[in-house]
């Protein structure tokens, strides 16, 4: 099993790191480069927990080889505030409406929304629901983290 | 991940054919799609492979062509990529529901087509409406290629007629002419990112109040995914009254041999077969009654 050298864009910053074969993105992203964001929870496509985006889509890191990421734009949930901290406005709509209990799921989810409302401007509550079904919460019942979305796609179509 | 293997990243097909020629063992070495099922397998240690040759972005295994009156998929075209193109409406209904109930966003995002072929699970979901819509594969290796139709691929539980050398490049089907219509159907424990239970698709034709070709393919009741030539064979030729449509459901349900697992009884699942054939046979006949193919 040789190292690697994978080369690709992380949170909009050039990297270049030397991963084994058999290297989860999961694993470079939490414990290489320190984002722990992005949860490690089933580690078997089925939570959502490990979401982040590659070249603007949501995939699953726990499912994904390091060496994938080769020339990829790979953004996870500490990429999504704007410059100087600001929050996206999905995030905001989570404080908003108290979408987040014990907060494992909460990456995910906000990376699954953010990635819907870029495609679906407002979504409707049926498309929320669909669109969020790989990604499990179990403290919330879902209501909350439904309205965020819902809300902040009105917000943004509002605000254009 | 706990599992050890080499990972070779061929820039082209030809160059992962070359790898595969050089295999000798049929375990050492597997091409990996997506990976969500190659992955998931690894990391149980379900398969141990010392090599994986990644092929799921080969630029060779990619696109989507319609033309001289076929759809044709790259094996490495991926659920959504399926889901987001112009020109679905095309490639089959059954097939577009297959892909909209298929797991979920992320999944769908890397899951491909081949993948889904090749894994020789009884519960892939594209299966049935590719059976259904005379789906043929093309198996390429560094010597040449070959095509057969998706009904002679699988030999048996995860096992079918691929060399451990070939790569399963491309999948095409005649492009669904109008006065055909097609469905599928999963039955699952939830909406969402559940495995299938019962996977029903069908394909009629329609000429002059007459069926003039039917398929029926089965998904999770039986080893493999299959088609119920008896049932089909009822119907061809013969105007779908509501009496023939229950024989060929009874015939689908007969054929079917289900096992009892943690999702469902075998019992339950047979009589699904019956309930969903006879279901979606009514839809697909009436909606050709109307003129609307859905
Ligand atoms: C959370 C979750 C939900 C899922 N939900 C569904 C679902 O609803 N329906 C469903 O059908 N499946 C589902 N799956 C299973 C899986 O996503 C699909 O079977 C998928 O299509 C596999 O494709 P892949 O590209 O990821 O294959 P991989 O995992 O890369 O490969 C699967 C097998 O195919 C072989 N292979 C891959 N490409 C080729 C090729 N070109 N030529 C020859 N062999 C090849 C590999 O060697 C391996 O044996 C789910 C999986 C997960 C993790
Ligand atoms: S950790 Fe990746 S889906 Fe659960
Ligand atoms: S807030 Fe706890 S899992 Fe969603």
């Amino acid at each position: 099993m040789n190292d690697r050298r994978v080369r690709f864009t992380l949170n909009g910053e050039p990297r270049e790191v030397s991963v084994k074969p058999n290297d989860l993105l999961l694993n470079v992203i939490r414990d290489d480069e320190k984002l722990t964001g992005t949860k490690y929870g089933c580690g078997i496509g089925e939570c959502g927990a490990c979401t982040v985006h590659i070249d603007g889509r949501p995939v699953l890191a726990c499912l994904e080889l390091a060496v994938a990421a080769e020339g990829r734009e790979i953004v996870t949930i500490e990429g999504l505030a704007g410059n100087g901290g600001a929050l996206d406005p999905l995030q905001e709509a989570f404080l908003d409406n108290g979408a987040v209990q014990c907060g494992f799921c909460t990456p995910g989810m906000i990376m699954m929304g953010r990635a819907l409302l870029d495609e679906t401007p407002e979504p409707s509550e049926a498309e929320v629901r669909d669109y969020l079904r790989g990604t499990l919460c179990r403290c919330t019942g879902y209501a909350s983290i439904v309205q965020s979305v819902i809300d902040a796609g009105a917000k943004e179509a509002a605000a254009d | 991940m706990y599992a050890e293997f080499d990972l070779l990243t061929p820039a082209a097909v030809g160059g992962a054919l070359d790898e595969l020629a050089k295999v000798e063992n049929e375990e050492d070495c597997m091409p990996l799609g997506g990976g969500t099922n190659l992955v998931v397998d690894l990391r149980a240690r379900a398969v141990a492979p010392k090599v994986l040759i990644s092929v799921g972005r080969l630029s060779g295994l990619r696109g989507i062509e319609l033309g001289e009156g076929r759809v044709s998929m790259g094996g490495a075209v991926t659920v959504s990529e399926i889901l987001r193109h112009p020109e679905r409406s095309r490639f089959g209904p059954a097939l577009i529901g297959a892909a909209q109930v298929f797991a979920g966003q992320m999944v769908r995002n890397t899951a491909t087509i081949a993948g889904n072929i090749c894994c020789g699970s009884p519960a892939a979901d594209l299966v049935p409406p590719l059976l259904a819509l005379d789906a043929v594969v093309r198996l390429e290796c560094s010597a040449g290629s070959r095509e057969l139709p998706l009904a002679d691929y699988f030999t048996g539980y995860k096992s079918s007629v691929r060399k451990p050398n070939e790569l399963l490049t491309r999948v095409w089907w005649p492009e669904p002419p109008a006065g055909s219509a097609s469905l599928f159907y999963k039955l699952a424990r939830r909406k969402g990112d559940a495995i299938t239970v019962v996977g029903v698709a069908v394909s009629l034709a329609r000429e002059n109040g007459i069926c003039t070709r039917a398929r029926i393919a089965l998904g999770a009741v039986a080893p493999v995914v299959e088609r119920v030539r008896p049932a089909e064979a009822m119907l061809e030729g013969n105007a779908l009254e509501p009496d023939l449509i229950e024989a060929a459901a009874r015939a689908a349900a007969q054929q079917s041999s289900p096992i009892d697992d943690v999702r469902a009884s075998g019992k339950y699942r047979r009589q699904q077969v019956f309930v969903l054939v006879r279901r979606l046979l009514s839809r697909a006949w009436r909606s050709l009654s109307e003129g609307d193919h859905p």
